[in-house]
């Protein structure tokens, strides 16, 4: 029954034009081929060329994926409001909310992590639209969900001729900020009580 | 080719056109079946094949049907709307007994509905969507692998029965990209049509054969005969005669129904003792093994039959399965147009539909509050 218990569901949304769709398709290629498990990627999006909701799911196994769709997310990646309201209710209660912190100004839980994605995408590489790959860095090194090396691997294969150096800028200052947020959460939790005296 | 990768269900089954020996595309874009008229735009002129846009879904399909009339392997891809459009010409191919394939990706309708949204509410259409007794082949594929391996069969059927050969695949599994392993070259089995033997001045074109599939010859190649969408007779000149139309009708239907155990295919996951049997087809057929998995645990005694084909329909295998069950549910996203194939065989007192039309998957959690008499 290990199938069923190692089930990783990830949903990225936002908005159309976002790449959220591309970023799901990396990470499932950077987990299936180069990490060398299992990940299905799904999407739906409404008739817009651009704008309108916009959603792209990976699940990620060791074992075989029936289900191809999120049925509890681990992991929610939101860059729009409406994305967070919509898709909240379906993460997990211990889930990772990980949302745009420009774009989402009603975080709905105190333990949403809020980055300023789009902002730290402009300062990596001048450019808003690597904000789908600032967003696979956070996550990455937020979870255990895929490799640093699988993912830099996939990017760079997946990315539009020329821009791989770029995208991998973005994919580390992601990932860089994500090991500041987990230390820095590690620092303010309890540690063990001491005993006064 | 045979190193795992991740694939989109269209782009498999285009890779699926090209791996069977397809040589013509003729289509119009439609969401969400284009990426297959993308990647054949691409590898066709590759393998020395012919791509093309046409003005619409008419003119599409019976640029098809031209192409293979002279020889070629040809397809076309749509979806909903379009395939509305080409139902005329799906008859006329039928009726002329031309070779093709035909896929539908279907999305929610009815007319332009939910461009970008699944369904399965197409399946009846295929088989009986033109107008007039025919024989119609669909079938439905569940996975990113069976996209391109019901490609290849859709063609090889094709060919083999002379028919139009419709695979109808959802848009979740359109869409989705999933880890695939394609099969070597070596290992694909394409078959070819059969040509006529004898010379040209003899040649029947809807002569009587042991089969009941007649030799088709490609136009060019010397044979000279005539094709028509009325009533033919042997030599496809139109006839009014009762003592030929009747026979070639029969002939048509013979042709499938006396092979309906090798044209249809179902897949069985623990039906042999279950009380509840699943009958399932296409995405949504993945659903119900995850609902499955979790029943089992709860030593749930469910079984899944999943159609590979739906028509012609596997008729024996529902009833040999589920006969001895107590239930049947059969959860398709469309108001129940399989199921009523399934309660006509085991009756709709036993049956349980689970269906939803609003352009959403069905989840495992609907299925298994109907395994558990919710």
């Amino acid at each position: 029954m290990k199938d069923a218990s190692d089930r990783f569901e990830v949903r990225l949304a936002g908005s159309g034009g976002q790449g959220l769709i591309l970023a799901g398709v990396i990470l499932a290629e950077a987990v299936a081929i180069y990490d060398g498990r299992n990940a299905i990627q799904t999407q739906s999006y409404g008739p817009e060329a651009r704008g309108g909701a916009s959603k792209s799911e990976v699940i990620v196994s060791d074992g075989r994926i029936d289900f191809p769709k999120v049925m509890l997310a681990d992991v929610l990646l939101a860059l729009s409001q409406e994305a967070c309201d919509t898709y909240f209710h379906g993460l997990k209660p211990k889930g990772l909310l990980v949302v745009d912190s420009d774009l989402v100004e009603r975080a709905p839980t105190s333990k949403a992590v809020g980055v300023p994605v789009t902002k730290m995408a402009i300062e990596a590489t001048g450019k808003a639209i690597t904000a789908n790959i600032v967003g696979l860095g956070l996550i990455g090194g937020l979870t255990s969900v895929v490799s640093r090396q699988a993912l830099e691997k996939a990017v760079t294969e997946r990315a539009p001729k020329g821009t791989a150096e770029m995208n991998l800028k973005a994919l580390a200052a992601g990932w860089e900020k994500a090991l500041e947020i987990k230390e820095a959460s590690r620092s303010v939790r309890p540690g063990p009580r001491r005993r006064e005296s | 080719m045979t190193m795992p990768r991740m694939m989109q269900g269209n782009e498999a089954c285009a890779a699926g056109a090209i791996a069977a020996g397809c040589l013509f595309f003729g289509g119009y874009p439609i969401t969400p079946s284009t990426d297959i008229a993308e990647h054949l735009a691409r590898e066709l002129p590759r393998v020395g094949g012919v791509f093309i846009q046409m003005e619409d879904e008419i003119a599409s399909m019976a640029a098809v049907i031209g192409a293979s009339i002279g020889g070629a392997k040809a397809m076309t891809a749509t979806s909903g709307p379009g395939f509305s459009l080409m139902q005329e010409n799906i008859g006329y191919a039928a009726m002329t007994e031309v070779p093709c394939v035909v896929v539908n990706v279907m999305r929610l309708g009815p007319s332009t509905g939910r461009p970008t949204s699944p369904s399965q509410g197409d399946v009846m259409q295929a088989r009986w969507g033109s107008h007039g007794d025919h024989p119609i082949i669909a079938l439905a594929p569940a996975s990113v692998l069976e996209c391109f391996e019901m490609t290849v069969r859709a063609f090889n059927l094709s060919e083999r029965y002379r028919i139009p050969v419709i695979v109808l695949i959802d848009e979740v599994v359109g869409h989705m990209r999933e880890k695939v392993i394609l099969p070597p070259r070596e290992d694909i089995k394409v078959l070819e049509r059969l040509r006529p033997s004898e010379p040209p001045e003899w040649y029947k074109p809807y002569g009587s054969s042991p089969s009941d599939v007649p030799p088709l010859a490609p136009f060019g190649s010397g044979y000279r005969y005539h094709i028509t969408g009325l009533h033919h007779d042997e030599a496809g000149f139109p006839t009014n005669r009762v003592n030929e139309v009747r026979p070639w009708t029969r002939r048509i239907f013979r042709k499938i129904k006396a092979n309906v155990h090798r044209i249809a295919r179902c897949e069985t996951d623990g039906v042999e003792d279950a009380r509840t049997v699943i009958v399932a087809y296409g995405s949504v057929a993945r659903a119900a093994s995850e609902a499955i998995k979790t029943a089992r645990a709860k030593r749930r005694k469910v079984g899944l039959l999943r159609l590979q084909t739906l028509w012609p329909f596997p008729t024996r295998t529902v009833d040999a399965v589920c006969r001895e069950a107590r239930r049947v549910i059969v959860p398709e996203m469309n108001l129940g147009q399989m199921a009523i194939e399934v309660e006509r065989i085991v009756g709709d007192r036993k049956v349980r539909r689970v269906n939803r039309i609003d352009g959403e998957m069905i989840t495992p959690r609907e299925i298994l509050d109907a395994i558990e008499g919710k």
